[in-house]
């Protein structure tokens, strides 16, 4: 169950900021964290802390036992088949990037095609812009529908034989908008090409099957998920990763070193060179652990209502202008919008001084914001522990700006 | 509700300039012409200097971006029209320690520029208020390499 009580296990939304009640909403950027995460994170370090996969003394035992628990807890989350498919990096950035140089460099050449949308973060666009210009390929940009949604049609018309690799956003960080990502990975495997998922902002707010959404790589980031920062996971298909070159090279993913030549562990292994993220595992563990008791339904449920509740009264405020889907169905608990003559800067400004906390700036999705035919936008992200009361807060917020700007000029 | 600390913020001398922005536009026989974005938020200035035997004879911008920046840039035009280049890079100095909340040199007028002392009480406007100021520093210093 949603409630009040979830609140209080997140101990920073318990302040004041500039002589308000904190209401956090840039969940979109990061989330808080719960007690359960900081906690695992301090115990670990603790009593289990040890470097993993060596030596034989108890705290390595139980440092891996933990880490490679957490792997078990990423894949039950997601749903993978099997452990291994899971594979623990900084996040998603660095997830997307893995699949860019290592798939991407090896079955990517000249003239081939990769595919992608206006609403991609910059970490879903220029992997692939380096990996293009490097193989002489072709980057293609899948167009947006008038309310920012993604038609089949449309991806129909892009994707065709020469594409070998299909990129897309599952929920766009600017506008919310919940992609058909299971329709499109089905049309990227009839034109023979693979689908990679950037599930950044879906991993935190809906339940994910990867089997079920049958894409070949799932990428996306802990510390959205309230767990920490600096750690993330890639899913991939077995029978590729096995296929795959690591793209990091060192201790921890070698099998046998010789002088000249070197051989891999088995997988995930061979992709995390270097000693893991192990505490940042540990945390993200119980990240998956306080969502699972909570439940991703209900915490889709509760974002659709927010969205939903947010568009309602926001759109009661005359010259505020809401990006994306008008169906808050369609979309997630983002709501970006713009007031009139107001910058978002100076709106997040107003707002800060009341203690609400949003994001303003282009949300490092520059083509999205050529596409609304903005330089900026204001956005507003909503997360488990945001009630209604967060949102009368900010339409009360957004009603003072708009007075004080009045009064300004 | 009311905003006493956004008072600091908001000057009217600010909102002045980024209501009815001085020298914005484009020189046609510029000698300075710079492009600078903040690559965090997306504000962008583009700024065109006619600068002859050493001094500023025009200073025009354009661009787009919160009230800070653009006041801040119809300031800094302002400011530096007419002076010697010295001059203007020395107000970019004096700009920048006024900014970081440093003592700063008053020796020369410092007019309309002034207001945006407030901003320095806000840490993550700072870099808005800084913008044409950099692109102006940053076009002056690639006219004397060249």
């Amino acid at each position: 169950m949603i409630n009040q009580e979830i609140k209080s296990y997140f101990p920073i939304l318990n302040q004041e900021i500039n002589g308000n009640p904190l209401v956090y909403l840039d969940s979109a950027a990061t989330s808080q964290k719960p007690v359960q995460v900081i906690e695992a994170l301090e115990n670990y370090y603790k009593f289990d802390n040890s470097n993993v996969h060596r030596g034989v003394h108890t705290l390595g035992n139980r440092a891996t036992e933990k880490y490679e628990g957490a792997r078990e807890k990423v894949q039950k989350f997601i749903n993978a088949e099997s452990a291994e498919e899971i594979i623990f990096l900084r996040g998603t950035t660095t997830a997307i990037n893995l699949v860019a140089q290592s798939y991407g460099r090896a079955n990517v050449g000249e003239g081939d095609e990769i595919v992608i949308t206006y609403m991609e973060h910059h970490s879903n666009i220029i992997p692939w812009q380096q990996l293009a210009k490097e193989r002489g390929a072709i980057l293609k940009y899948i167009e947006l529908e008038e309310d920012g949604t993604i038609s089949l049609e449309q991806v129909q018309a892009a994707v065709t034989e020469r594409t070998k690799i299909v990129s897309m956003v599952y929920v766009s960080n600017v506008l919310g908008t919940m992609n058909p990502v299971k329709e499109v990975a089905r049309i990227a495997h009839e034109n023979g090409a693979v689908m990679v998922m950037d599930g950044a902002q879906a991993a935190p707010h809906l339940k994910i099957d990867v089997q079920q959404l049958d894409c070949d790589f799932f990428a996306f980031s802990g510390h959205k998920m309230v767990g920490p920062t600096g750690i993330g996971a890639l899913y991939g298909k077995k029978a590729l990763l096995n296929e795959m070159e690591p793209v990091e090279f060192g201790g921890e993913m070698i099998d046998f070193v010789g002088l000249y030549d070197s051989t891999w562990k088995e997988l995930p292994w061979k992709f995390e060179g270097g000693t893991p993220i192990i505490a940042g595992a540990v945390g993200m563990g119980a990240a998956i652990d306080f969502l699972n008791e909570i439940g991703l339904n209900e915490i889709e449920k509760h974002e659709h209502e927010m969205a939903k509740i947010a568009m309602e009264k926001m759109g009661g405020i005359e010259g505020l202008e809401i990006y994306g889907p008008k169906d808050p169905a369609k979309r997630a608990g983002i709501v970006t919008f713009n007031l009139n003559d107001v910058h978002p800067h100076d709106v997040a400004t107003v707002l800060d001084m009341s203690g609400i906390a949003v994001r303003a700036g282009h949300h490092c999705a520059q083509p999205l914001m050529k596409w609304l035919e903005v330089s900026s936008t204001a956005r507003a992200s909503f997360y488990l522990y945001n009630g209604e009361s967060d949102i009368d807060r900010l339409v009360e917020g957004l009603r003072s700006a708009k007075e004080y700007f009045n009064d300004v000029f | 509700m009311s905003f006493k600390n956004l008072d600091q913020l908001y000057r009217s001398v600010i909102m002045d300039h980024y209501k009815t922005p001085r020298n914005k536009g484009t020189i046609e026989n510029d000698s300075i012409n710079i492009e600078m974005n903040n690559p965090t938020c997306g504000d962008r200035i583009h700024l065109t200097l006619q600068v002859e035997d050493g001094i500023v004879k025009d200073a025009k911008f354009d661009g787009e971006g919160c009230s800070i920046s653009m006041a801040s840039a119809s300031m800094m035009t302002q400011a530096v029209k007419g002076k010697d280049v010295e001059t203007a890079l020395g107000l970019s100095k004096t700009f920048s320690d006024m900014m970081l909340g440093k003592d700063y040199d008053d020796s020369e007028d410092l007019g309309d520029i002034e207001a945006l002392q407030g901003v320095s009480q806000f840490p993550a406007r700072i870099k808005c208020a800084t913008l044409a100021w950099k692109a102006m520093e940053k076009g002056v210093h690639e006219q004397e390499k060249s």
